[in-house]
């Protein structure tokens, strides 16, 4: 076990750009590091990842290492898991962060699995014991009713995927500079047993990213019929926010499932979030609590969104919505 | 064509209420049912078997003898036959002890039907724990290629074919068989069991392996065997209730809240 | 102590299907006065239309009790999705099953079972209510056909029914004893619907009058024997009894479990309103009231598969159930307040659903004449 030294950031990135998911795991990342009086070393797979190398060093990795070959520009499961298992073998990283990101939560449990070792999915804390380095990782369990704290005492390296947002970038700074190990490895032939065939370009309505908007203005089966949605809508529109919905939504049919936010839909963590008509089931809750501010308008003065609700209002969302809308409308005038 | 799916029994996660007088979690007899996830998985395989009737479909889960319940369910809409993995020093197994037995139990189930599976379809994650862990996993386990939160799939030819969703967007991806793929939420919906085939499922015989059975070595199973162990759970504290909004007209709400939150700097 | 693990099983299938998807709809079907097909193809997948008919006509071959149980679990959140149900397993298949050729059984009940041709009852006529003797429809003898002339009124389902058995006077003269059944072609030249009655409650299921002129009916279609359809007519009511029983236990658990859940968080005065003993001592009466109904209809249907004459249990079950439903869903609604007088709660469309109980298949005054007709005999 003490040959395994280092706190190890995964990169990824997309077109040579690092992406925000693993840049503000640095700064987290850093802390333990510290604690442990070790190094944080970020580790940038890709292709052409000039730009990614760079914004690891400036958001401070000690060291880098990057494999950057034409054979990682499209991510695979079986191709980087190749390369990061080539990798831990040769330097032994005592803890690895992964981004909690669609390609984070694919990858993260295929290199455990080939490396026999412990993994913790989704955390939103992370905590050490600096006199023997094990991470103490927190995450949210029965769709956020309860936390779970969770330790890899004795397999190494251990690795955690971190849900986006939970921890916020730190100031780039672009003066620092870091060793950077440039590593060849390259994908036997056979390794990669999938491919994409086909990118879906996702259709105007498609186009929603929940995960990245600011602003979502969410609606449920509180908004009576679905045409009262076009009122979601205004008001997402005067916020420059996009529009969300509850499962409930969803399920009737009211709104396609590319605008579920919750358990079986996106886990989203905007700066406002605005529920509409939405009660507050757990697997709503479990998708949208790490929202910066929270507003909930319901009829029911009991539904349970309020009790995590920062602002509420009580009240028919026919009437408070256009009311609502007008008068932001009139404030940004 | 044969198809197994591995599904997780879970309490009703709606249904569990917190005590908040002592800050605990009432989990004592909350209903449980199978993970909402893998009845869509389950469901994306009946579909297989609807267009080719010649396709068997399994169902596995690791658990206790009360998660029999959670298989006859299963074989309630479609599935042809189930096993349950149940023993004592399988508690408490982290992702990779289970999908240590899971993979073990593949294997034992192929040699006791005589067949080998095609293709082995999980939910992308259990509801309860949410860690979307074990069907890669289980993919490694075995040795296979993976597919993860799939929306629906194809096969033919040998391969698997599945859209799948990604934060760019969907995306078609294929894969030699036999491969794993993990089934996220569905266009469609799990279709309901009819009285015929909900009598059956009561009566069907589900055959128990031990892990004495599938041969496993006791040290990577159970809390002693696994990687990560849980150290505690704990009820998060609830955010204290906001700022409540009552007035007579929509008007005057939307008008004190706007003024609320322009001075608390949000909008 | 009526029930075995087949029974609960088959009850927690319904329970899913009724709060999966009905609970959401059921103020939807009332508005816009239909129940969409989608629920009746799930429920015809699931073998609910034919849940008590033998399995040798293409039915589940399930006892009354099994019907039962997914009736009272419908109807805890709709009515209205469980009248075609209903009728299909009772009214629609009795008349056959009780006096029907095998012929006749092989040729409609399986169309019936499977939830694809609906078979409309005609008992009732615009002059004759309870009264059922008392009807004018004539059927006059013509070489191998019959001729029917008459009117049949209140018919659950008559817009879309493939079919329809109906009574009609074979022998005037003889009152209820010259009555005959006959199973009618709704195709058939001469029939038609009247209007789509605009009802009160139990909206999406159409009901309306047929208007028979001059229908020629062949003689192989005649239902029993010729003067012997009154016979058949009260003892099909008497198995339709039960359903309606079971509507009423329904709608009263489902009134109840909204009033509960809204006492429990409706604040008033400082307190909960679960909190003030006079509403404390209503949910206590209802609850009694509502167990003994259940009692009441769970017998009914035990005695039934029992092989026993349930005219006097199916009745008092019928009387008793629907009548207490009337004061369930009424303090139920009386809880809510102003709310309970708002479409937006359902409770409000339970109030209204439940009224049609004490009324169709047979009167609360007429379950009490064979009540006390059995009593006094």
């Amino acid at each position: 076990m003490s040959e395994y030294k280092n706190f190890w950031v995964f990169i990824e990135s997309q077109n040579g750009e690092a992406k925000n998911a693993s840049l503000e795991l640095l700064s987290p990342g850093k802390k333990l590091a510290d604690a442990a009086g070790e190094k944080l070393v970020a580790v940038v797979l890709g292709s052409q990842v000039e730009a990614a190398v760079k914004a690891a060093i400036s958001y401070g990795a000690d060291e880098v290492i990057k494999v950057d070959s034409a054979e990682y520009a499209d991510y695979s499961t079986e191709g980087y898991t190749y390369a990061l298992e080539q990798l831990v073998n040769k330097y032994k990283p005592a803890t690895i962060l992964i981004g909690a990101t669609g390609k984070g939560r694919d990858l993260a449990p295929r290199l455990a699995g080939r490396l026999k070792t412990g993994l913790v999915a989704d955390c939103t804390g992370l905590d050490i014991d600096a006199s023997t380095g094990t991470v103490l990782w927190t995450r949210p369990v029965y769709g956020g009713k309860s936390m779970a704290s969770i330790e890899i005492p004795s397999a190494r390296p251990q690795i955690g995927t971190v849900r986006q947002g939970v921890f916020k970038r730190g100031e780039p700074d672009t003066g620092r500079s870091a060793d950077i190990i440039g590593e060849n490895i390259s994908i036997p032939a056979g390794t990669i047993r999938t491919s994409v065939v086909e990118k879906i370009a996702e259709a105007a309505e498609g186009a929603v990213k929940l995960e990245e908007a600011d602003v979502i203005v969410s609606g449920g089966r509180g908004l009576g019929k679905p045409e009262n949605f076009s009122l979601v809508k205004d008001l997402a529109d005067v916020l420059g926010g996009v529009v969300g919905a509850s499962r409930a939504a969803v399920d009737a049919g009211w709104i396609s499932h590319v605008h579920q936010v919750g358990q079986t839909g996106k886990t989203v963590g905007p700066k406002l979030y605005i529920a509409c008509g939405i009660s507050g089931a757990i697997q709503h809750l479990a998708g949208m609590s790490g929202s910066d501010v929270i507003i909930a308008i319901n009829r029911d003065c009991d539904a349970p969104i309020f009790d995590i609700a920062d602002y509420g209002i009580v009240g028919d969302i026919k009437e408070v919505l256009p009311a609502l809308t007008e008068a932001i409308k009139k404030l940004k005038a | 064509m044969n198809i197994l799916v591995c599904i997780k029994q879970v309490p009703d996660i709606e249904q569990i209420k917190i005590d908040t007088s002592k800050n605990v979690m009432l989990i004592e007899g909350v209903p449980t049912i199978v993970n909402t996830f893998d009845t869509y998985a389950l469901e994306t395989a009946v579909k297989v078997k609807d267009a080719d009737p010649a396709t068997k479909v399994y169902v596995v889960t690791m658990g206790p003898e009360k998660a029999k319940e959670a298989l006859k369910s299963c074989l309630s809409v479609g599935a042809d036959k189930a096993y349950l993995v149940s023993d004592s020093v399988l508690a408490d197994s982290d992702t990779l002890a289970t999908s240590y037995v899971l993979g073990s139990a593949v294997k034992a189930i192929e040699a006791s039907e005589a067949l080998s599976f095609d293709l082995i379809l999980c939910g992308k994650q259990a509801v309860d724990g949410d860690t979307a862990q074990v069907g890669s996993q289980l993919a490694e386990y075995l040795n296979y290629p993976q597919i993860t939160s799939a929306l629906e799939i194809a096969l033919d030819g040998g391969k698997v074919r599945a859209k799948r969703e990604t934060e760019e967007g969907n995306e078609v991806m294929e894969a030699a068989l036999p491969a794993v793929v993990t089934i996220t939420k569905t266009a469609y919906e799990p279709r309901y069991a009819s009285v015929k085939t909900k009598m059956a499922a009561n009566r069907a015989q589900i055959p128990l392996l031990t892990a004495a059975d599938l041969a496993l070595d006791t040290a990577l199973v159970g809390l002693n065997g696994s990687a990560a162990k849980v150290v505690k759970t704990f009820v998060p504290e609830r955010k204290k209730g906001g700022v409540k909004i009552q007035e007579e007209t929509g008007e005057l709400a939307a008008d004190k809240l706007t003024a609320l939150l322009s001075n608390a700097g949000v909008i | 102590m009526f029930f075995n693990e087949d029974h609960e099983y088959i009850r927690d299938l319904a329970r899913e299907f009724a709060e999966k998807e009905l609970a959401p709809i059921a103020n939807e079907i009332d508005q816009n006065d239909e129940v969409p097909q989608h629920i009746y193809d799930t429920m015809a997948e699931m073998g609910f239309f034919g849940i008590k008919i033998p399995e040798e006509y293409g039915g589940q071959g399930m006892d009354t009790r099994t019907y039962v149980c997914v009736m009272e679990e419908i109807c805890k959140k709709c009515i209205a999705a469980s009248l075609i149900m209903s009728s299909a397993n009772s009214l629609s298949t009795a008349p056959m099953l009780l006096a029907g050729t095998e012929e006749q059984k092989q040729k409609y009940i399986p169309g019936i079972a499977s939830g694809k041709d609906f078979m409309a009852f005609g008992l009732t006529e615009p002059g004759a209510g309870s009264d059922a003797g008392s009807m004018t429809t004539k059927a006059v003898e013509d070489g191998d056909y019959y001729i029917l002339n008459g009117r049949k009124t209140f018919i659950t389902g008559a817009p879309f029914a493939k079919n329809a058995v109906i009574f009609a006077k074979t022998s005037p003269e003889k009152g209820s004893k010259g009555i005959t059944s006959f199973i009618v072609d709704m195709s058939l030249p001469g029939v038609s619907v009247g209007k789509h009655e605009d009802k009160m409650g139990l909206r999406g299921v159409a009901t309306s009058d047929i208007v028979l002129e001059d229908v020629r009916v062949h003689k192989s279609e005649i239902l029993g024997e010729i003067d012997r359809g009154f016979i058949t007519a009260m003892k099909t009511l008497s198995v339709g009894r039960i359903g309606v029983a079971c509507q009423g236990i329904g709608v009263s658990q489902g009134a109840m479990d909204e009033a509960v859940k809204f006492i429990k968080e409706r604040k008033q005065f400082g307190k909960r309103l679960a909190d003030f003993q006079g509403l404390q001592f209503m949910i206590a009466d209802m609850e009694a009231k509502l167990n003994a109904a259940r009692l009441l209809t769970y017998n009914a249907a035990y005695e039934m598969d029992m092989g026993k004459d349930v005219t006097k249990a199916a009745s008092m079950a019928k009387y008793y159930a629907t009548e207490m439903s009337l004061e369930i869903v009424s303090k139920a609604l009386q809880m809510h307040g102003g709310y309970g007088y708002i479409k937006d709660y359902p409770i409000e469309r339970m109030y209204r659903d439940a009224r049609v109980l004490t009324i169709f298949e047979g009167t609360s005054q007429v379950q009490q004449m064979v009540i006390s007709g059995i009593v006094l005999k």
